[in-house]
């Protein structure tokens, strides 16, 4: 017996690691290694050209803009979904996975619909940054209430309770209660979001118009570079995002790590 | 400062919780509010706190309407079976909680936290964090950061439920050596007859969503109201029309005036008691409890035959 | 009173930001009619596209659901060096853009890259083709699986497993019985979100594809071919079919979802 369940463990040990070989890690060394193909400093110089530089930038700030939306309308879209009673709550809950369900071209699309030339609504910010940040809020909404829900959740309302028996109005016991509490699942959620915002390319194709310096952000450069033949500049700029991505997660992983402070003698 | 409870009900979805209730509490005494589970005793000193609304009557404190006032008006202290500590926060930040609150100068908080931890004897834990400490610390913490505020009453929710037996005992004694320090207006909540009647000056016993019976733990004890409460406060088996404690119940080795046969299902040693569970000839069971000298002069057995006489028994309507 | 404040705040926002868009996919694919919407769906190119999706999804899901079942057994039962960098490299492509995905795949089995020549030699299509679809695919949907049955393994603990063994079970049969029933909800409600993933993927695939018409297509990269060629009831009507494929996606989420997380 014990000799087959070592067989076995060592078969899935096996089978996990070449799985994550082929799938993920191959293809990723290849472009690090094909990034430094002439060089680091000509890698640094490709990846600071001011097209990349500014569609780097563009990416980034739009991140950072839709993250701090997240944190506080999420946050609150995650109360109101756990500590509010109202009819029809079990839908407004289902219909945020929305954008988990929904594919991203089909959302850029419909922003086009809405916000673009023949806009039902009368606005019409097709090509704008405003647009971009309007895609970017509809693939993250998901983000920060899901990270945040089970937080709330688990909360016990002794310690609210507690507070105010103590003296602490609403608003003190949300600041100096929960809100320390949830900080760690707003926090992560915060990270995803600005991950997904950073490398979303679906929604942002149609709507965004890709004019380079203005609305050119760098999933869409690293798109038309590689369309364009120009595997160095595309190469360069998915390095930076890679990099980014290891970033969050390591953010993440940080965040988690401190959450649990708390817990450890 | 006193409490009264006038004509309170509650109700939890189709579970009444409190059916037209009324209770005095004596400025200064330590109350206990006793009962098994779901018998209402938990909602009734969460109303008194203003944690829960009640249905239909009325609150007082210090003889004012506190019906609709806020938690955080009352000026009462909680004390929660799970400690609800402030995780994130230090033993010191804990205590402190409500005294930062009221603004007072952070000199004067220091020393009243200092005081405090003196006090509940978790001097030199102030920088410590809940997740470090026991649970008899966490709850000596508890109290503390209740009493911070200097409240006019304190309320505590089955305080020593999540403790182990040692620890209990230890707090039960700490707890009435702090009220008669104090003389806080006290009132908690147990299920343990035993702690009921060791600490409070007066027991409210509760079944139901009712009030059964309001008294000193000895009159409690010795003249209950009912059946509910003669059971809950003590043991006691039915005998007869009545029912008798197994302390008043005489054994003797041959049949005589007022007595009834039983035979001896089980003898217990318990150190210097004994107890003997018998059945009588009308197959009822019953028990009986003698001193070790007494089981050793009849030299009581299993599956003897024995006589008791009870000196009282009590009927209920 | 702020009750109501922060409750019409989060409504106006879930409805501004989602209801809207979404309710735009429906009344547009209807905009030249019904007739006119049936025609551009029964294009040959446009069925085609669909095809390739599904295909690449049948492929992608239960392979990456194997993987995910497998891995997660492994981070959770076992200790061994390097579990943290397994537990990075599942949850990279949750934070890592599909475009990159592409590329990277682009620079490994293109001309100059690692594998391509071999594959060029042997006469085997890797790009602008299917298999590197089903390979970008495969690498933006492989975290689901095993992120949804890691907690549930670690939270039902292996005290079961324990005792079948006591029993007398070996591995597989403990597998079969106990483990794989456990974790049942936890891998369909990963399965669930892969398929979703895979149906609505675009980037990498776009970079990968070439997207011929007629042969390379899915039909996410098809909905922005009609697009760009001015054809927008044939954008609307493929968004269409995927929009209410994704719907019925969203009631699986919905039902599957952990208890906790409702």
């Amino acid at each position: 017996m014990p000799s087959s369940e070592g067989a076995v463990k060592a078969l899935s040990l096996g089978f996990t690691t070449a799985y994550l070989s082929l799938i993920v890690v191959l293809p990723i060394a290849a472009l690090v290694w094909a990034s430094r193909a002439n060089g680091v400093s000509s890698f640094w110089s490709v990846a600071t050209a001011p097209e990349a530089l500014a569609a780097l930038k563009l990416s980034l700030g739009a991140a950072a803009v839709v993250a701090g939306l997240n944190a506080v309308l999420g946050t609150i879209t995650a109360w109101v979904l756990v500590r509010d009673e109202f009819r029809g709550k079990q839908l407004v809950n289902a219909v945020i996975d929305l954008p988990f369900a929904l594919p991203t071209i089909v959302a850029g699309l419909t922003l086009m619909a809405l916000y673009g030339p023949s806009s039902p609504v009368g606005i019409d910010i097709a090509f704008t940054r405003t647009a971009i940040v309007a895609a970017l809020l509809f693939v993250t909404l998901p983000f920060v209430v899901r990270t945040v829900q089970p937080v709330l959740l688990e909360l016990s309302p002794e310690a609210e309770e507690a507070a105010r028996s103590l003296g602490a109005g609403e608003l003190r016991v949300f600041r100096s209660i929960v809100l320390p509490n949830i900080l760690p699942g707003i926090l992560s959620g915060v990270a995803l979001a600005f991950a997904r915002a950073v490398g979303e390319i679906g929604a942002l194709v149609l709507i965004s118009g890709n004019l380079p310096f203005r609305t050119e952000v760098a999933s869409v450069f690293v798109f038309t570079h590689i369309e364009s033949g120009d595997q160095a500049g595309a190469a360069a700029v998915a390095v930076v995002m890679l990099a980014i991505s290891f970033a969050v997660l390591l953010v993440i992983g940080g965040v988690r790590f401190l959450a649990t402070r708390h817990e450890r003698a | 400062m006193s409490i009264s409870v006038r004509s309170v009900s509650k109700r939890f979805d189709d579970f009444q919780a409190l059916d037209d209730v009324s209770v005095e509490v004596a400025s200064g005494s330590l109350t206990a509010l006793l009962g098994p589970s779901g018998s209402g005793k938990s909602t009734l000193l969460r109303i008194v706190a203003g944690l829960e609304q009640p249905d239909t009557g009325e609150i007082l404190l210090a003889g004012e309407d506190a019906t609709t006032v806020t938690p955080q008006r009352r000026g009462v202290g909680f004390v929660f079976q799970h400690y609800a500590a402030f995780k994130h926060m230090t033993v010191r930040n804990n205590i402190a909680f409500g005294l930062k609150i009221r603004k007072w100068p952070s000199s004067d908080v220091r020393a009243r936290v200092d005081e405090l931890l003196e006090l509940v004897q978790l001097h030199g834990f102030g920088d410590r964090y809940p997740a470090q400490l026991s649970g008899g610390q966490r709850q000596r913490m508890a109290l503390a950061r209740a009493l911070a505020p200097q409240p006019k009453v304190l309320l505590l929710d089955e305080p020593f439920g999540a403790l182990d037996a040692r620890v209990r005992s230890e707090l039960r004694v700490w707890l009435r050596r702090l009220h008669d320090e104090t003389h806080t207006t006290t009132v908690f909540v147990t299920h343990d007859q035993e702690e009921a009647m060791d600490v409070a000056d007066r027991v409210v016993v509760m079944n139901e969503g009712r009030v059964e019976q309001v008294d000193a733990p000895r009159v409690l004890y010795d003249v209950p109201a009912n059946e509910f409460v003669m059971g809950f406060v003590g043991q006691a088996s039915r005998f007869g029309d009545g029912w008798v404690r197994p302390h008043d119940l005489e054994v003797v080795p041959e049949p005589g005036e007022g007595t009834r046969e039983g035979q001896v299902l089980r003898v217990v040693h318990l150190g210097f008691e004994v107890r003997a569970e018998l059945v009588g000839d009308d197959g009822g069971p019953f028990a009986v409890q003698l001193t070790r000298d007494q089981a050793e002069e009849l030299e009581l057995e299993q599956g003897q035959i024995v006589y008791v006489r009870p000196n009282r028994t009590r009927a209920f309507a | 009173m702020h009750r109501y404040v922060l409750r019409f705040t989060a409504l106006g926002y879930l409805l501004v930001v989602l209801l809207a868009p979404l309710s735009m996919v429906f009344w547009r694919a209807f905009d030249d009619g019904a007739g006119h919407l049936w025609r551009s769906l029964s294009d040959p190119n446009t069925v085609h596209a669909l095809k390739i999706t599904l295909l690449i999804t049948a492929i992608a899901v239960p392979l990456n659901t194997l993987f995910g079942v497998i891995c997660a057994l492994a981070i959770v039962r076992q200790r061994f060096p390097g579990a943290g960098i397994v537990n990075a490299l599942v949850d990279l492509p949750l934070a890592l853009s599909p475009v990159v995905v592409g590329l990277s795949l682009f620079l490994l089995f293109g001309r100059t890259g690692w594998f391509g020549p071999w594959f060029d030699d042997h006469g085997i299509q890797i790009l602008f083709a299917l298999p590197s679809m089903v390979i970008a695919t495969i690498f933006v949907s492989l975290p689901f699986v095993a992120r949804e049955v890691v907690p549930t393994l670690r939270e039902i603990g292996d005290e079961q497993e324990q005792a079948a063994h006591t029993l007398g079970a070996g591995p597989w049969a403990t597998f079969w019985r106990i483990t794989l029933p456990s974790i049942r909800w936890a891998v369909i409600y990963g399965v669930v979100l892969t398929t979703a993933r895979c149906l609505g993927e675009y980037g990498a695939v776009a970079v990968v594809s070439g997207h011929i018409e007629g042969q390379t297509e899915t039909a996410t990269l098809r909905v922005q071919d009609a697009y760009e060629n001015f054809d927008l009831p044939g954008a609307y009507g493929i968004s269409l079919v995927l929009a209410v494929l994704s719907v019925a996606v969203l009631v699986g989420i919905t039902l599957l979802k952990p208890k906790e997380a409702r």
